[in-house]
């Protein structure tokens, strides 16, 4: 198993941990935090399967170096929705729906 | 019972993924032998720079509207509310804070610099100036911003503004940001330079705009 397989399943397993953590916690920051968790390992698949022969290819790093800058722009913005959601209704996380 | 569920489905999804990989045949496409080839007509010379700015261009020009659309998104939700002004920290923080900014400017222009040849380029730069930015307000030494006035408005847009003239000014070279081989190298520093100044002061603003109230709504 060269280095670059080993990230990517690490990858995966993040990944894995990421979708969990969005569907079963309920607040708010730590579903962001969730959420951040599976682009790290969608990234990290990406990087780590295409240097799993060791020689690293610049289309995926590129591509990533793309995708953690819109990550950071979408997890702010959904900071600063969670701050206005606690500003108008004090709580922090998401209503129930109402057939759950 | 969900919980089990959630977790159970997770863990089977990362272990089909995982054995997934371990098959997976070598690729049947390598990418690294067409960027090596035109690297010499692609105005840098390393290969991660020339995937972002010319095989791939279209990826940043569109990368750089999100962050605006996001920044645009938080200005549309954070009040029009006076920024408190900030908290002064213990007196050595703030030296040591305006030592180290002119050293993170440096940086910076270097990391830009550096992008033609070496790993850096536009959003390490950026992201090092917003760096800068976020530490000088966390010791006190920079208010939060307000609604932002005609200036920073034309900092924020001016990186997605140049991408956009210099691509709309190749149209006629036959495909999107098609860069002339003689030219490549000045354009590609050009953007990168109005990237950087707009990626900074975005990321900043992201930090600024969100902390200028403490809490409340």
């Amino acid at each position: 198993m060269t280095g670059g397989l080993l990230f990517a399943l690490t990858g995966a397993a993040l990944f894995a941990l990421g979708v969990a953590g969005v569907l079963l916690i309920a607040h708010l920051l730590r579903r962001i935090l969730a959420f951040n968790l599976m682009g790290s390992g969608a990234f990290l698949v990406l990087v780590g399967l295409a240097q799993r022969n060791d020689v690293p290819d610049p289309v995926p790093q590129a591509m990533v170096l793309t995708g953690i800058v819109v990550a950071v722009a979408a997890t702010a913005l959904a900071l600063a929705l969670t701050r206005k959601l606690h500003g108008l209704t004090g709580q922090i996380a998401l209503p129930e729906d109402a057939d759950d | 019972m969900r919980r089990f569920l959630v977790i159970a489905f997770a863990a089977a999804f990362a272990a089909a993924l995982g054995s997934a990989m371990l098959e997976l045949a070598p690729s049947p496409l390598d990418l690294r032998i067409p960027v090596a080839a035109h690297l010499a007509q692609s105005g840098v010379s390393h290969p991660v720079t020339a995937v972002l700015l010319n095989y791939r261009g279209y990826d940043t020009l569109l990368e750089i509207a999100v962050l605006l659309l996001a920044l645009l998104g938080i200005l549309a939700v954070v009040g029009k509310d006076n920024p408190s002004p900030p908290r002064p920290a213990h007196p050595v923080l703030q030296t040591l804070a305006r030592l180290a900014t002119p050293s993170i400017i440096v940086m910076a222009v270097y990391l830009l610099w550096a992008g033609a040849f070496r790993p850096g380029g536009a959003f390490q730069a950026g992201a090092l100036l917003a760096a800068a930015a976020v530490l000088l307000h966390l010791v006190g030494l920079l208010p939060a911003w307000s609604m932002p006035r005609l200036r920073l408005r034309l900092g924020f847009v001016i990186g997605f503004v140049v991408f956009l003239m210099v691509s709309t000014a190749l149209l006629g070279q036959g495909a999107l940001l098609k860069y002339p081989a003689e030219t490549a190298g000045m354009l590609i520093l050009l953007i990168e330079s109005a990237l950087t100044l707009s990626l900074a002061l975005i990321l900043a603003g992201l930090f600024l705009l969100l902390s200028r109230d403490q809490g409340g709504a």
